[in-house]
């Protein structure tokens, strides 16, 4: 094993798919010569030079369809967005195009395409600049989605996203780039769609993905010394979800918190929360809870911050909410 | 390693406009001279205060290219509208919004011009019809034409300005907001502040076509280069384009040749230009070209000049003051301003 910072996980996922595979290639604003705004994809233009690392203008619509019509012909495109905020230009080519391609055509075009990049709050960037896009994309057929919250993880499923057939979209955090983790000397792959345990426990099952899992951590740990036991599923991937996972945890915890950085409405809390009490109805020994941001647009404010963001109290609270012990 | 394009701070094209400095009177010059040392003062102190980490997001400044603003405002009437981009410290204070507003907003506080809610990138002062501050590259290019299109819907003669970088222009929005723009002769002037890069991609590694001005040959916009170093040329560009729109002939595009001595944003280590380069387009510092023409003419003796300066200093100190004496907005206040409609039935848990 050995310990790499995120962006260098994420970096050496795309190192050795493109090492592997000559038709992948990457693009995007600043990939190139300024070796990737956020620095994942640094010295890569130096290995593979201009036909492989390329860098775009700030045409995120027109990039990200020339990059769709590229996988169409068989070409391996990873798009990296600067941050996912601004591939919502690129959406149309993302949901009209590349999700639906292969039904579109009766199977005869598939899309085997990685859209990356940074997403959700990372700091005090503003309404624009904050979003979380994992529901949004969860919603649409045709697409995976994919939200790891370690090194390990993100270099596996990057891996993987690359190596898929369909459409994929990976989602990062300006935030956790510089986070370190260990991961093994060689190659691996984590397959799409399975989830993670990422803490045994007994009590209650904390569901949630991405950045914010550090919360659930911090929390768990906590509620470790009050006498919860919570047992924490990472869902890494949110399209397919692993219903699976999440239904046998909580016939063994009867109790549920899923943590959520984004919105509540048409969340991917709100589809849990369903999925829990249709499929593991008799097991329940309380309501499903959530934690998730305000339904409010993100400010820039330092204390409308920390008022939007799901935290470690709130997360405790909700806990104990489930075990009726406010 | 990144190559470093060169550019020439000289470099004009045939279309330029020349830089006549009698041609402007000494009101003038000190009104340009004051504002763009109002600016300049005010984002060195916004620069030294964000290291210092008085605030947090991402702080674009527009060191260097203040003669744009500045010619802008005197060939243009308060009753115009402006809408621009992330770097958008200097057009309020051009626009005369009080600086106190402006650091309080950078500050996150409640009295800042957009409440502490939209932070640097987002400035907005409607009383100055100011109308933004846009963090989306591109966002403003249509938004700004709305607003023209709203000003010929009412029948006045008001014109809408909308700046741009020069990475911006790649949006394709651009394209389809030129074409109804030029087919509906709404009254809008886009002004490209030309520095160069976007980010560190320069505008020779973007495009096979480098004269900017030639992006709206297609849809037959009036178009031309400016001197963006140059108050006085940039001011007859736009009060030429400005008559035009007035008169119901439409759009201008101006690619204004300008050139930032900072960083993109705060976090910039810079490597794609050479320090020479840098060098070179200080030396046109539109702020020293002023002073030197007042100066010449004696319009201003040395007390004077620095009676200006201590004017300027007291405004910035006292921005500071206001913004670090000023409340953050209380927590609830994330409630408000989301929606017009007061009792908008929001989901609440935890
Ligand atoms: C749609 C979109 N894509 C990317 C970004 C990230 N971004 C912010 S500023 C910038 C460069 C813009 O350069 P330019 O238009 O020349 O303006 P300048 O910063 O030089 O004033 C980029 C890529 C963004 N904010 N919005
Ligand atoms: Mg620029």
């Amino acid at each position: 094993m050995k310990t790499v910072q995120f962006r260098e996980a994420l970096r050496e996922a795309m190192n050795e798919e493109m090492r592997n595979d000559p038709n992948v290639f990457l693009l995007g604003e600043e990939v190139a010569e300024y070796n990737g705004a956020y620095k994942v994809s640094q010295g890569m233009l130096d290995e593979f030079g201009e036909k492989r690392v390329i860098d775009t203008p700030i045409a995120e619509l027109g990039f990200t369809g020339i990059a769709v019509g590229a996988s169409m012909m068989g070409l391996r495109p990873i798009v990296e967005f600067m941050t996912w905020n601004f591939a919502i230009l690129a959406a149309d080519q993302i949901i009209n195009s590349a999700a639906k391609m292969l039904q579109m055509s009766g199977g005869q075009y598939h899309c085997p395409i990685v859209f990356r990049g940074g997403n959700g709050p990372a700091g005090q960037l503003g309404a624009t600049h904050s979003q979380s896009f994992e529901a949004f994309y969860a919603h649409v057929p045709g697409l995976k989605v994919i939200t790891p919250s370690t090194p390990y993880d993100a270099k596996g499923l990057l891996k993987a996203a690359i190596r898929d057939n369909d459409p994929v979209v990976f989602l990062e955090s300006e935030k956790m780039y510089g986070d370190k983790g260990e991961i093994p000397e060689g190659e691996y792959i984590i397959p799409i769609g399975v989830a993670d345990i990422k803490r045994k426990g007994t009590d209650v099952t904390i569901v949630s993905f991405g950045k914010i899992m550090k919360v659930a951590h911090e929390a768990a740990e906590i509620l470790a010394k009050e006498g919860i036991s919570c047992e924490i599923i990472d869902l890494r991937t949110v399209r397919p979800i692993d219903y699976h996972c999440i239904v046998e945890s909580v016939k063994r915890t009867n109790r549920c918190v899923v943590l959520e950085e984004s919105w509540p409405l048409a969340s991917i809390s709100s589809e849990i929360a369903y999925h829990l009490q249709r499929y593991a109805f008799d097991y329940l020994d309380a309501p499903v809870m959530r934690v998730t941001q305000t339904d409010t647009p993100f400010a820039f404010s330092p204390t409308l911050i920390e008022e939007a963001l799901p935290n470690v109290p709130r997360l405790i609270n909700a806990v104990k909410a489930t075990l009726y012990r406010n | 390693m990144a190559t470093k394009a060169v550019v020439k701070p000289t470099k004009t094209t045939k279309k330029s406009t020349s830089t006549g400095t009698t041609k402007f009177s000494k009101e003038t010059y000190i009104k340009w001279y004051t504002d763009m040392l109002l600016i300049r003062r005010f984002e060195e102190k916004v620069g030294q205060l964000y290291i210092q980490q008085k605030f947090g997001g991402f702080c674009h400044l527009y060191i260097g290219q203040e003669a744009i603003v500045a010619g802008t405002i005197t060939a243009s009437r308060p009753t115009d509208s402006h809408m621009t981009t992330y770097r958008d410290h200097a057009h309020p204070l051009a626009l005369g919004t009080n600086p106190r507003v402006l650091m309080a907003e950078l500050y996150g506080r409640t009295t800042g011009c957009s409440k502490g809610k939209g932070g640097s990138m987002h400035f907005f002062d409607k009383e100055k019809n100011f109308m933004g501050g846009h963090g989306i590259v591109g966002a403003q290019i249509p938004m700004g034409t709305g607003v023209a299109f709203a000003e010929k819907y009412k029948g006045t003669d008001n014109v809408c300005f909308v700046s741009m970088g020069d990475g911006a222009v790649r949006q394709g929005a651009l394209h389809e907001t030129f074409n109804m723009a030029m087919m509906w002769k709404l009254p809008v002037i886009y002004i490209i502040e030309n520095n160069n890069y976007a980010m560190g991609t320069s505008v020779e590694r973007s495009t096979n076509v480098q004269d900017l001005s030639k992006i709206g040959d297609s849809y037959e916009m009036p178009s031309k280069s400016v001197n963006g170093m140059s108050p006085e040329a940039v001011h007859e560009a736009i009060s030429e384009a400005c008559e035009r729109a007035r008169r119901g002939d439409g759009p201008t595009l101006l690619d204004i040749r300008t050139y930032r001595f900072k960083g993109h944003s705060m976090s910039d280590p810079q490597k794609y230009r050479t320090k020479e380069e840098v060098a070179e387009w200080m030396e046109k510092d539109p702020i020293d070209h002023c002073l030197d023409v007042i100066k010449e003419n004696k319009w201003l003796n040395d007390t004077e000049i620095t009676d200006i300066a201590a004017w300027v200093k007291k405004e910035v100190e006292e921005s500071i003051e206001f913004a670090e004496n000023s409340p953050y907005p209380a927590p609830e206040e994330l409630y408000e301003d989301v929606y017009m409609q007061k009792d908008y039935p929001y989901i609440k848990e935890y």
